[in-house]
């Protein structure tokens, strides 16, 4: 088990480096020039040059890079181009709530879509899995930015259940958490959909194999084969989507972040990038490619704590 | 006194082209403490025989008429919790394919303790018995060999652990379906062996389902032949194997590479194909590719008794039975 989790972070942090080098090519590929759009187009040159050296454009593209490594590993990201704070304390102040918010879109999303998938999967052509087969596929096709405008406008502006912009007041948490309702609603709506047919579908794979038709044949309960038996091995492929899933989430907070108002990541980034804030987009991006690959490695190990001939390697 | 006594049992499957009538009216007994065969080519009804009896079929399955009487009480009219509970302890089951039949992401220590449920012992008293069990089939070091998963085992193994499983209980009736297929032939010499020698322990009465004549021959008292959903002649192995009374069961032998004595360049098959199961032919199901049909097989023949306890549902014999 030890031996897979180091194999697997080894692999993580490779992936990090390509990742981040990849990333720091693209943003320096991106079209306009950080320096005119910060300085506007009748600076003198020589106060260019300065900022340039300053930010440390005037490099050359792998100097840069390499100096990004290393700063980035003494959590160095460098410095607003606007206020001269430091990126790793921005960065990081926005993170608690894009991670919480893409967090409980998850948790809800997968309790309920595993619980559906089960019920389609134990009831099969029923009503009732035709119903949910019909729902699902519907907020599936509905994306998060939709979903968002018209929770907004049906539950916080007509209804008034719920505030509307926003994150909460700091230190409160049941305020916090009212607020979390509908961004979290907008962004796990559709994965309801998808988990319930994924788990619906591996459920049916796994009810279909011949251990669990031993399992039947030694006269074990019902309830005992669909969660202790079947479920156990139909949920490892629906980990592995939850882990890959954490990236399409930050994408759809971006979305929800906006339209809600509230602070995170994605607003950020946005922000950042209109301003052409190279070392902020760096950062923010920076840190949701940490989340991802943290996600994705951490699906993993849930799977080989989940399965035993992963650990083994087989 | 039979421990399994199945009279008339006929069951079909709804097919989009119509009814598939997989078994037809078969009778047949499992005397108590016997090893009773059933032998047949594939398709010929032996697996839906076995989940009729312990009633998992498939769901377009149906049971048209017949009775299932198990120590003398019909199972086809026992509700689903009164099976349940049978299942694993009354009779118990071995599946063909040993690499099937565990699940992957357990220990084989927990499945083991886990079918024991019914039975209120602590979990150190279960895991006491499971690993008696794995001594007695044979496995080495069963004691740690509780806390592997089915993978590190190999697949005769796998099987072995399945008899166990399926003996914990000491149930009245094993059914075994085709438990040494899958295995090579070494393996399989092995399996029947231990199998022959558990039974004697325990006392219970097996049913043996194989294709492989030789493993029937080796390993049962009693023998049931069937051909396309039907039984066509039962007996004791002796009586079956030596005189055998019906036309398929003659065919089957002449096929075993067991029984060819002179060198062939061909394989010696039955010509001809099982009939179509949806539109059944009005007289005997063999007529079409036997090789002594006359003018009485046009009508379906009864069993007819060729010796003491000995049958053959073939006109033939009828002619010769002794009134």
């Amino acid at each position: 088990m030890l031996s897979y989790i180091l194999r697997r972070l080894g692999l993580s942090a490779a992936i990090t480096v390509l990742a981040v080098a990849l990333l720091f090519l693209i943003i320096h590929m991106i079209p306009g020039d950080p320096v005119s759009t910060i300085l506007g187009p009748k600076a003198s040159p020589e106060l260019r040059a300065a900022l340039e050296a300053r930010m440390g454009l005037d490099r050359p593209l792998p100097v840069q890079i390499g100096l990004f490594f290393m700063n980035m590993l003494r959590g160095d990201l460098g410095l607003d181009v606007f206020s001269n704070r430091p990126v790793t304390q921005i960065v990081l102040g926005q993170v608690p709530y894009t991670l919480v918010l893409i967090l409980v879109s998850i948790l809800w999303s997968a309790v309920l879509g595993i619980a559906l998938g089960c019920y389609s999967a134990v009831n099969r052509n029923s009503l009732g899995d035709r119903l949910t087969g019909v729902l699902s596929v519907s907020v599936i096709a509905v994306p998060a930015f939709v979903v968002s405008l018209y929770s907004l406008l049906i539950f916080a502006v007509k209804l008034q259940w719920f505030p509307a912009i926003g994150a909460g007041a700091p230190a409160d948490w049941g305020d916090q958490l009212h607020h979390l309702v509908l961004p979290s609603l907008a962004i796990g709506l559709s994965w309801v959909g998808y988990i319930a047919r994924l788990v619906r579908a591996s459920m049916l794979e796994v009810m279909g194999e011949g251990h669990i038709r031993t399992a039947r044949a030694f006269g074990l309960p019902e309830r005992q084969i669909t969660y202790g038996y079947a479920l156990r091995l139909a949920i490892l492929p629906t980990v592995t989507v939850i882990g890959v899933g954490m990236g399409f989430l930050l994408s759809a907070a971006v979305f929800t972040e906006i339209v809600f108002s509230r602070p995170g990541l994605g607003k950020l980034v946005i922000d950042s990038i209109t301003t052409r804030n190279y070392p902020v987009v760096m950062g923010s991006v920076l840190v949701s490619t940490l989340i991802f690959v943290a996600s994705t490695t951490l699906a993993d190990i849930v799977n080989a704590i989940l399965d035993p001939r992963i650990r083994a390697g087989k | 006194m039979a421990v399994l006594d199945i009279r008339d049992l006929s069951v079909s499957y709804a097919t989009p082209r119509g009814a598939l009538k997989a078994l037809r009216d078969v009778t047949m007994k499992v005397p108590e403490g016997k090893i009773t065969g059933i032998v047949g080519e594939s398709g010929c009804g032996k697996s839906t025989l076995i989940s009729a009896i312990i009633r998992l079929m498939a769901p377009n399955a149906k049971v048209g008429s017949g009775e299932v009487r198990f120590k003398g009480e019909d199972l086809l009219s026992r509700s689903e919790a009164e099976m349940r509970a049978l299942r694993g302890t009354e009779i118990s089951m071995v599946f063909q394919d040993p690499m099937q039949t565990h699940n992957p992401v357990l220990t084989v220590g927990r499945q083991m303790i886990d079918i024991q449920y019914r039975d209120k012992l602590s979990k150190a008293d279960k895991r006491k018995r499971a690993t008696e069990m794995l001594a007695l089939v044979g496995i080495p070091d069963p004691q740690a060999r509780l806390n592997q998963y089915p993978f590190e085992f190999s697949g005769g193994m796998r099987q072995r652990i399945a008899i166990a499983m399926a003996l914990m209980a000491k149930p009245s009736l094993l059914i075994a379906d085709e438990p040494t297929t899958a295995l090579d032939a070494t393996l399989e010499v092995q399996i029947i062996k231990r199998l022959r020698e558990l039974q004697d322990e325990i006392g219970c009465s097996i049913l043996f389902i194989s294709h492989h004549l030789g493993v029937i021959a080796e390993l049962c008292d009693e023998v049931v032949v069937m051909y396309a959903g039907e039984v066509v002649e039962s007996g004791t192995v002796r009586d079956v194997f030596h005189n055998p009374a019906h036309p398929y069961t003659r065919a089957l032998l002449e096929c075993d590479p067991g029984h060819i004595k002179v060198r062939t360049r061909n394989l010696p098959t039955i010509p001809g194909n099982i009939p179509d199961l949806v539109s059944l032919p009005t007289g005997c199901i063999f007529a079409d590719r036997c090789d002594v049909r006359y003018d009485a097989c046009g009508a379906r023949p009864v069993m007819a008794t060729a010796s003491s306890g000995h049958q053959a549902a073939c006109h033939l014999i009828a002619e010769k039975e002794p009134a």
